[in-house]
């Protein structure tokens, strides 16, 4: 159970203070997925990065299971059971595709396993296991990777932020099933995946809204999808019409 | 009788821990501790001064040959002289390098200088490490020199690596390649405490459709050095690339010194040249996947130098 208390984030700019998130609440229960919607600028990533403990937020708490997590690094966030895939995944000379599974997994995976979660994304994966992390990979091959190490990490609680981004159709419908594979898999998960694709919103439980930097609602996906169709938080089909449009900035 | 220190430099500069066949020269503390030629290479003694000729007979198919050096006592220096006479169309893997361990509180220094003579059409794969340790107060130094001949079609791709360990080194490089010949160069260093390391290579690109690919990764720590002066002429029409890739850590210091000489109007020169520290958000990466810094440094710098 993920709980976020009244959590804030203010920043100092050259135009002066700037407060991104503004006393956010929200409850994540196990087993159930929330996507977090709204404009860009309006805090998503933000969130995301304070429940990894990435940034540090000036007032709130976040909770795991009861346990308050606000004062933990990144590293004791993970292994507590946070799982983050970057909406801008990170290159590394030298390290390949297998080493980073291997480190989600905290274990020794086996080519076997580690291929099934690189054919989970769509990836072929014998092309793709032993290659480097490096500038070689694709924009959508990079993400694609970042959330396979998130699939292999099996947290308690894990956050994809637009996962979309980057991927083509025929492995988009690849991703919304293996969503609700891990969700199969990895027993009382809890997923949060930030989103304006219609597809991924239809598979939520909740849906969250944040605009400016507060929650403009949030509720079961029933009662809120509807309202959202048509709007620039729920895109549909092909992201804006193009299956090879880079990820948002 | 090698020692124990002795074996286990000797296993981690070849990987091996017996030698008994095969092509090869185990040097320790300056003498001679096993030797053998095959029918295929021949290892002979020099005449004067210390080293060996080392005669790889031409065709030779897939063939190897160890030629480690190991130094345990302290105080030791010595330059010895190897060359390498490959044969025309020979394939041949040379392993060599250097293992110093130090407990005492003389410098020990070991000064190899490898020439290779490389027939027409002939392969070879040039394998170095340099390894340092003991704990004594005397340094670890190394200045190996290599000068490389290579004749029409020829190619060599040589592996440096020198990871730690080795206190001062002087390491310098020369090739000259005939038409159609090819050079590819693999170098890692890092260099920690107030370890010195400089490395230069010049290369001369004498023959129409000649070609160099020289890469050096770095990696420095601590209060140490290093210089990298990568030079390509290119003299011919011919290609030439020169890298170097550094991560700089601490409070060390890196000089990436590049220069290309083009001489001919269709020599085709690239130098790429990169220094900077990790970068914080692979940091930050490593550590939601349950790493803390420290192993996430030590795990891109492993990759890195990989
Ligand atoms: N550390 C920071 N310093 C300055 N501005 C920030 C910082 N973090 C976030 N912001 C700003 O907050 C806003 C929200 O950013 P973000 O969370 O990335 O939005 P979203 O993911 O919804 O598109 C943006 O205008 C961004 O520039
Ligand atoms: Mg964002």
């Amino acid at each position: 159970m993920l709980e976020i208390d009244n959590l804030s984030f203010d920043v100092e700019t050259e135009a002066g203070p700037k407060s991104v998130l503004r006393g956010v609440s929200l409850s994540l229960a196990p087993g159930r997925l929330v996507v977090v919607t709204g404009p860009n600028g309006s805090g998503k990533s933000t969130l995301a990065r304070l429940i990894a403990g990435i940034e540090t937020p000036t007032s709130g708490r976040i909770l795991l299971d009861g346990r308050d997590i606000t004062g933990l690094s990144i590293t004791e966030r993970a292994k507590a059971g946070i799982g983050f895939a970057f909406q801008q995944p990170v290159r590394f000379k030298g390290l390949k595709v297998i080493d980073l599974l291997r480190i989600a997994a905290g274990r020794n995976l086996t080519i076997h396993e580690a291929c099934d979660h690189l054919a989970a994304v769509g990836l072929c994966a014998q092309d793709y296991v032993r290659r480097e992390v490096n500038s070689s990979l694709s924009g959508g091959e990079l993400k694609r990777i970042e959330i396979a190490t998130i699939f292999a990490k099996a947290s308690k609680v894990s956050i994809f932020d637009e996962p979309e981004a980057g991927i083509d159709l025929w492995s988009f419908q690849n991703l919304i099933q293996a969503f609700k594979e891990m969700r199969q898999a990895v027993a009382d998960a809890s997923l949060m995946i930030i989103s304006h694709q219609e597809r991924i919103l239809a598979i939520a439980d909740e849906i969250v809204v944040i605009k400016g930097g507060s929650i403009e609602r949030q509720g079961p996906k029933d009662e809120i999808l509807p309202s959202l169709i048509g709007t620039e938080m729920a895109m549909g089909g092909c992201p804006r019409g193009l299956p090879w449009r880079k990820a948002d900035a | 009788m090698l020692s124990d220190v002795q074996k286990s430099l000797l296993k981690e500069l070849t990987g091996r821990d017996s030698f008994a066949d095969g092509a090869f020269n185990i040097r320790a503390n300056g003498q001679s501790a096993g030797r053998n030629s095959t029918d295929s290479i021949r290892i002979e003694p020099k005449k004067e001064g210390a080293g060996l000729d080392i005669y790889i007979a031409p065709g030779t198919r897939r063939d190897h040959v160890h030629i480690p050096v190991v130094m345990t006592d302290s105080g030791l220096k010595e330059t010895v002289f190897n060359d390498f006479h490959v044969g025309e169309g020979a394939d041949v893997e040379i392993v060599a390098g250097c293992g110093i361990h130090n407990c005492g509180c003389d410098d020990s220094e070991h000064d190899g200088i490898h020439r290779f003579f490389i027939a027409k059409g002939a392969r070879v794969k040039y394998v170095e490490k340099h390894i340092g340790g003991g704990d004594g107060v005397g340094k670890r130094i190394l200045n190996p020199v290599t000068e490389v001949e290579m004749a029409e079609g020829s190619s060599m791709e040589m592996e440096m690596a020198q990871i730690k360990g080795v206190d001062d080194t002087d390491r310098k490089t020369t090739a000259h390649l005939a038409a159609g010949a090819r050079l590819v160069v693999r170098e890692r260093l890092m260099t920690d405490g107030t370890q010195r390391a400089l490395s230069t290579y010049v290369v001369s690109l004498d023959g129409p459709g000649s070609s160099a690919d020289i890469v050096s990764r770095g990696v420095s720590r601590g209060k140490s050095f290093q210089r990298l002066d990568l030079r390509i002429a290119g003299n011919a029409p011919c290609k030439g690339h020169t890298e170097c890739d550094s991560i700089i850590m601490d409070d060390s210091r890196i000089l990436a010194v590049p220069a290309l000489e083009a001489n001919d109007v269709d020599a085709s020169l690239v130098h790429e040249a990169a220094i900077g520290r990790i970068a914080g958000e692979q940091l930050i990466k490593l550590m939601t996947l349950g790493l803390t810094q420290a192993e996430a440094e030590e795990r891109i710098i492993n990759g890195f130098l990989a």
